[in-house]
C-alpha cells in the first residue's frame, strides 16, 4: 500500500512533467460548442480505441447525447476539431478537463515542490542555526516560529495574499504565492531540526569534527544538518500536500493563478457553484487528484516517520500534521 | 499556577495586540484604498472627497493611534463596506462561525474519541475497518470534503445547501429560525469535522494502546476489575495528555478549516467577512476581524493550556518535561 502511494506520486510528477506531450488538447483550448461536455466512455472497434462523438441534444440545458452511428479515434491517434473527445469531460468553457487536469498538475504540484524545498531549506538553517548557537539567537528564532505556528495558516496568506496587487501575470504569482507559503511552512521544519541539532551537537562526531578544526559553518553542512535527512523528508511529505491544498484554496477564491492559467485550485474555481456541481459533477475532478495526492503523502509519511517508534503519541507536535493543522 | 496563569493571559493579549495591529499596517500598506475599491463610475474629485469624508487621507500613524484609542474603550471604529460599527458586525459573524465551529468539534469529538478508544484497545477487523476509514478521512481536507457533501447534498436533495438559513428566514417564528439551522448546519460541520475526527481517532488510538500496556492497568485487572473498565478508568485518563494537545493545535484548524467550508457552503461567518472586507480594502473591518480571530484562538490556547495543567500537574509548575 505504501509502495503504492509513492509509485503513486511518482507517477503523478511524472504526468505533470509531460503534460504538454500527454495532454491531447492545450490547456487554454475552448470548444465552444462544448459547454460541459459530458465524458465519454471509450471502447474498442477492432484493436483502435474509440468513442462515439456527442452532438448538442438541447443547448440552454447543456445537453448532449451520443452519436451511436459514428465513432472517432482517441485524441491520442487522431485529432478531429470538429468532434473533440473529452474523456474526463469538459468545463464551463469547453475545455478538455482531462488536459487542463494535467496541466493543472504542473502548476499545482510545481508550485508546491517549489515552496516545499524552499520551506524546508530556510527551516533546516534556521532551525540549525538555533540549535546550534543557543541562546537568545535560539530563543528568538524558535519564539518566532512558535508565533507563526500559533496562527491559522491560511488567514496568513490571505492577508498576505489580498494586500499585494490582485491581478498580476501567472509567473509572479507563483514566484509571490511560493514564497507566502515559505514564510508559513518554515516553523514547522526549523522546529524539529533544532531539537535534533541541539542533542546532536554534544555527540562525540561533532565534538571530532571541531577537534579536527572543522568551523561551525561546515559542522552544520556537512554533518548536523544531513542528521536531520529523516526529519526534513518527513516533513516535506507533510508540507507538499498542504501546499497543493492552499494553492487551491487560494485559487478557489481568485486570489491565486488567473482563470486561463491551469492549475488546480483554478479549475475547482469553476466548478465551485451549487447548481453545475450537481449537474457536471466531473468538473470536481481536480477535487480527487487533491484527495489522492493527500491521502497517499499520508500514507507515506506514517510509514517514514521515525518518532513514532520509540515515542509513541507522547507529543501532539509528532501526531500533528500540517494538512489537518491548518495549512490548507 | 497563578504565575503560570498569568503568563499565559498575557501571550494572549500580546497575540490579539500584534495580529490586529499587523492586520491593520497590512491592509493600509497595500496597494489601493477603500475608495479605489469602491464604484467603478467615480470621478478623481469623488474619490477625492471621499477620502477626506471617511478620513483615509489620515498619516497612518493619526489612524492607527485614533484606532488604538478607541479600541481601549471597546470601540472598533465603523466599517466602511457595510456603514456599520465594526463591533456589531463582527460579534454577529462570529457567532455564526463558533456555531459551526464548536458544532464540528463535538462531532469530531464524540466520534474521534470512542473510535480512538476502541481501536487501540482491540485487535482484527473492527480495528483495521476503523484505521482504514480514519486514514481515508485525514486526506478529506475540509475544501474537498465540502465540495464533496455539496455535490452529494445537490444530487440527492437530502439537505439544503448554501447559507445558514433559508433565505425566508426573516419571518420565521423563532423556533422555526432554529429548525432551519439545523437543517443548514450538518453540511458544513460534517466537512470540517471529518479530518479532525480522523486526527483524533488516530491519536488517541495510539495513546490508549500504549497506555493500556502500563502495568497499573494490568494490575488493577489482576484485583479483579473487568478490562473495559480498567481501560476506561485507568488507561483513558492517562492517554489524554497528547490528545487535549492535539485540541491546542486544532484550533487553528478550525479557523483555517472554517473559512474554507464558509467560503464554499456561503455560510456567513467570520472568514468570509475578512476575506470581503480584505478586498474592499476596508481597514478598521479587517482589523477587528483580525482581532476577533486572534481573540479566539488565544482564547482556545489558553483553554487548552489549562486543561493540560489540570490533567497534567508537572506543566503547571513549570517543570520541564
Amino acid at each position: 500500500m505504501i509502495r503504492r502511494a509513492g509509485l503513486f506520486l511518482i507517477a503523478l510528477t511524472a504526468l505533470a512533467l509531460v503534460a504538454p506531450v500527454l495532454a491531447p488538447y492545450e490547456a487554454g483550448q475552448a470548444f465552444h460548442e462544448f459547454l460541459h461536455a459530458p465524458p465519454m466512455r471509450p471502447h474498442f472497434d477492432g484493436l483502435t480505441p474509440v468513442v462515439h462523438p456527442i452532438v448538442l441534444a438541447d443547448r440552454l440545458e447543456q445537453r448532449f447525447e451520443p452519436d451511436l452511428s459514428r465513432t472517432v479515434k482517441l485524441p491520442w491517434i487522431e485529432q478531429d476539431h470538429n468532434a473533440p473527445v473529452f474523456l474526463l469531460g469538459a468545463d464551463d468553457f469547453g475545455r478538455d478537463v482531462l488536459s487542463r487536469l494535467l496541466y493543472g498538475a504542473r502548476t499545482s504540484i510545481g508550485l508546491s515542490l517549489f515552496a516545499t524545498l524552499g520551506a524546508v531549506l530556510i527551516g533546516a538553517l534556521a532551525g540549525a542555526w538555533a540549535g546550534y548557537r543557543g541562546g537568545w539567537v535560539d530563543e528568538a528564532i524558535m519564539r518566532l516560529a512558535d508565533f507563526v505556528l500559533v496562527l491559522p495558516v491560511i488567514y496568513v496568506v490571505l492577508v498576505l495574499r489580498a494586500v499585494l496587487p490582485l491581478v498580476l501575470p501567472a509567473s509572479t504569482v507563483f514566484l509571490l504565492v511560493s514564497g507566502i507559503f515559505v514564510l508559513v511552512g518554515w516553523p514547522f521544519v526549523a522546529k524539529g531540526v533544532r531539537a535534533i541539532v541541539a542533542a546532536e551537537r554534544h555527540r562525540e562526531y561533532v565534538q571530532a569534527a571541531r577537534s579536527l578544526g572543522a568551523g561551525p559553518l561546515r559542522i552544520l553542512t556537512r554533518h548536523l544538518i544531513p542528521a536531520c535527512g529523516g526529519h526534513l523528508l518527513v516533513q516535506a511529505t507533510l508540507l507538499l500536500p498542504a501546499f497543493i491544498l492552499a494553492e487551491a484554496t487560494l485559487s478557489f477564491i481568485g486570489l491565486g493563478f488567473p482563470d486561463p492559467v491551469a492549475s488546480w485550485g483554478t479549475m475547482l474555481a469553476g466548478a465551485g457553484n451549487y447548481n453545475a456541481v450537481a449537474r457536471f459533477p466531473w468538473t470536481l475532478a481536480p477535487a480527487a487528484a487533491i484527495f489522492l495526492v493527500v491521502l497517499s503523502t499520508n500514507l507515506l509519511g506514517t510509514a517514514s516517520s521515525p518518532e513514532k517508534v520509540d515515542r509513541p503519541a507522547d507529543t501532539p507536535e509528532n501526531a500533528a500534521n500540517p494538512v489537518v493543522q491548518g495549512l490548507h | 499556577m497563578g504565575r503560570y496563569l498569568l503568563t499565559r493571559l498575557a501571550f494572549a493579549l500580546a497575540l490579539v495586540f500584534i495580529v490586529s495591529s499587523a492586520a491593520l499596517l497590512l491592509t493600509r500598506i497595500a496597494p489601493g484604498d477603500f475608495a479605489s475599491s469602491q464604484g467603478v463610475d467615480l470621478t478623481i474629485q469623488e474619490r477625492e472627497r471621499l477620502r477626506d469624508t471617511l478620513g483615509l487621507n489620515q498619516s497612518f500613524t493619526a489612524q492607527y493611534l485614533s484606532w488604538l484609542g478607541g479600541a481601549v474603550h471597546f470601540d472598533f471604529g465603523r466599517s466602511l463596506l457595510y456603514s456599520r460599527p465594526v463591533s456589531s458586525l463582527v460579534s454577529e459573524r462570529a457567532l455564526n462561525t463558533a456555531v459551526l465551529a464548536i458544532s464540528a468539534l463535538l462531532i469530531a469529538t464524540l466520534i474521534g474519541i470512542p473510535l480512538g478508544i476502541y481501536s487501540g484497545t482491540t485487535t482484527g477487523a473492527g480495528r483495521s475497518i476503523v484505521r482504514a476509514v480514519s486514514t481515508l478521512g485525514i486526506s478529506v481536507p475540509p475544501l474537498i470534503g465540502s465540495l464533496a457533501l455539496v455535490f452529494l447534498a445537490a444530487r440527492t436533495g437530502w439537505l439544503p445547501v448554501g447559507g445558514m438559513t433559508s433565505s425566508a428566514g426573516a419571518d420565521l417564528t423563532w423556533l422555526q429560525w432554529f429548525g432551519d439551522l439545523a437543517q443548514h448546519l450538518p453540511l458544513p460541520a460534517i466537512a470540517l469535522a471529518i479530518p479532525m475526527a480522523a486526527t483524533l481517532e488516530r491519536l488517541q488510538s495510539e495513546a490508549i494502546a500504549a497506555a493500556s500496556h502500563e502495568r497499573f492497568v494490568a494490575a488493577s485487572q489482576a484485583r479483579g476489575v473487568d478490562r473495559t473498565r480498567a481501560i476506561l478508568h485507568h488507561a483513558w485518563p492517562v492517554s489524554l495528555r497528547p490528545v487535549l494537545g492535539l485540541y491546542g493545535v486544532m484550533i487553528g484548524t478550525l479557523f483555517s478549516g472554517s473559512f474554507v467550508v464558509e467560503v464554499v457552503t456561503s455560510w456567513p461567518g467570520l472568514g468570509r467577512l475578512m476575506f470581503d472586507a480584505l478586498k474592499a480594502r476596508d481597514l478598521f473591518l479587517v482589523a477587528g476581524c483580525a482581532a476577533t480571530g486572534a481573540l479566539f484562538l488565544a482564547a482556545g490556547t489558553l483553554i487548552t493550556d489549562l486543561l493540560l495543567a489540570y490533567t497534567d500537574p508537572r506543566v503547571g509548575s513549570g517543570e520541564r518535561h
